[in-house]
């Protein structure tokens, strides 16, 4: 034991992390369709571990640690249910007899394939037969180490919802009887779409919601970073649409820190103080982004990525290259319709041919009215209004906008905008 | 100044303790705990105990399990510190953060030979 000395040298989210390994390789000898299973042998395992180190401090190797216990409790488990219970169909025979149980145990335990097995857990979470919603779900439970609260205030749901998503994924896993593989072939591309849209899901949610607590928001960035960096890491998944959603990630997650002023206020991406983008994750987004240049395909994160790198090349906001962001917003659009982007590329539009010309092509957006409710569309038609100087049409769409959100800084940044007036 | 010896029951509820973080989170309060008392001197040792012991007794030397069993009474581990007295090894104990775990402390004085 290497005493209590070391609190300042634990490595920030030890459990949270080790929780993610344990859960994957626990799954690889129980099955997906045992997840609840491998879930309380990894509560039990990590409970153990708090009890013990509390009174003396963190053993030199915590992870080889947990492992044995772990795989203590797993042969406990299997020993006392050995007829009644299938396990993972590839090694169910060898942990029906005792000569073979522990071995097999010690080989798949002891074996360096965790990142392997990381990666299996990513796609057995992101199977398709599960909703999107799921998805995400079971991701920051399973593998993120997210409690059932942690998740429900992250999509401002009741603990009840999430649990219920959870039962069902878990329900889905038991009768779809996959097998914890990495998928291979023709399915790789389909399998890493879903898998990539997830993890752009749980980016995006912590990115975009101005209505989290600042820690779940930094740990939700921070979790999203970490999946996409270990399937940018592994030869079967290390593919162009992989980086550049890596690349994308990091293009805006560089911009996080000046989205807000020292008092909690929104800050528009033109008043944005650029000395606080973060160069170092703007460095490896440039990075990535030219990785994903390689190959014949272009995704919608390549399309992304390229306008979050206009904007982050960018010295001041008026330098701005719009022509080509707009480009690439009309190429997104072609690839993924959408109001929300066609909105987007209005914006753009606006930055060059003026306030009047974004406003026609907001008014020409496909579906607009799918819009109704976004709080965006009626603010961003008040500030292009602002801008013409029509200040009374400003003001009824700014109150517009005030009624279409609950978060206190978006109502706070909408109340400056109308005093502005 | 005299040695105490805190003994550690229950505190390890499961329902309490609902994620990772949570727990690493704990464990931490424990570390800083520790650390001040180091910081002054009081701390002498601290052993955790495995769960599940065994318990003998009368003449016949009958041996049963505990002799808790019970989640919260369950000896979790001990510390041996020094303290003025009893009442500043209580204060001592009373920093524990096992407390809203449903964890309690016993506070004992080793008898000086």
């Amino acid at each position: 034991m290497s005493g209590s000395e070391n609190i300042n040298l634990t490595i920030e989210h030890l459990f949270r992390r080790e929780s993610s390994k344990l859960i994957s390789t626990l799954t690889k000898i129980f099955g997906p369709h045992n997840l609840e299973l491998a879930e309380d042998v990894v509560q039990d395992t990590l409970l153990k571990a708090m009890n013990t180190w509390k009174f003396n401090g963190i053993p030199d190797n915590p992870g080889a640690w947990l492992f044995k216990v772990a795989k203590n409790s797993a042969l406990d488990v299997i020993r006392k249910s050995k007829r009644q219970q299938e396990y993972a169909s590839n090694i169910s025979n060898l942990l029906k007899s005792e000569y073979t149980l522990s071995p097999t145990l010690n080989e798949i335990m002891g074996a360096n394939t965790i990142e392997d097995d990381l990666l299996r857990m990513i796609f057995t979470c992101c199977h398709p037969a599960l909703s999107k919603d799921s998805q995400v779900t079971l991701i920051l439970k399973t593998l993120c180490g997210f409690s059932v609260n942690e998740i429900s205030r992250a999509f401002i749901t009741s603990t009840d919802t999430i649990e219920k998503r959870l039962y069902r994924a878990r329900q889905q896993l038991r009768e779809l009887k996959i097998d914890f593989e990495i998928p291979v072939g023709p399915e790789v591309s389909a399998r890493l779409e879903s898998v990539l849209t997830t993890i752009y899901l749980l980016f995006n949610e912590g990115y975009h919601s101005t209505k989290h607590i600042e820690l779940v928001r930094k740990d939700m960035l921070q979790e999203a970073l970490r999946l996409s960096s270990l399937v940018c890491s592994h030869p079967s998944t290390a593919l162009p649409q992989s980086f550049a959603l890596h690349a994308l990630l990091h293009l805006n997650g560089a911009r996080v820190g000046s989205r807000l002023d020292s008092k909690g206020n929104i800050l528009v991406l033109k008043n944005q103080d650029r000395n606080l983008w973060d160069r170092e994750m703007i460095r490896l987004g440039l990075y990535y982004l030219n990785a994903s240049a390689e190959g014949e395909q272009i995704s919608r994160y390549h399309l992304e990525a390229a306008i979050a790198a206009e904007h982050v090349m960018a010295p001041t906001y008026e330098q701005t290259n719009w022509e080509n962001i707009i480009r690439f917003y009309d190429l997104l659009i072609e690839m993924h319709p959408s109001p929300v982007i066609e909105l987007n590329r209005a914006i753009a539009i606006s930055e060059l041919h003026g306030a009047e010309s974004g406003i026609r092509e907001i008014e020409n957006i496909r579906d607009l009215p799918l819009l109704k409710n976004y709080y965006l569309l009626p603010a961003t038609l008040g500030e292009l209004c602002q801008r013409m100087n029509d200040n009374e049409q400003a003001r009824k769409y700014f109150s517009q906008a005030m009624h279409l959100t609950n978060s206190p800084s978006e109502k706070k940044f909408l109340d400056g905008k109308l005093n502005e007036l | 100044m005299e040695k105490y010896m805190l003994i550690f029951h229950g505190g390890n509820t499961q329902e309490l303790f609902s994620s990772p973080e949570l727990m690493q989170a704990h464990m931490a309060k424990w570390f800083a705990w520790i650390d001040k008392l180091k910081q002054k001197d009081l701390y002498i040792s601290g052993e955790p105990l495995v769960p599940g012991g065994k318990l003998i007794q009368g003449t016949n030397k009958s041996v049963t399990d505990g002799p808790y069993t019970e989640g919260k009474d369950v000896v979790g581990g001990f510390f041996l510190i020094n303290a003025k007295n009893m009442e500043e090894a209580v204060e001592i104990a009373k920093d524990c953060p096992d407390y809203q775990y449903e964890g309690s402390v016993q506070v004992r004085q080793v008898m000086k030979m």
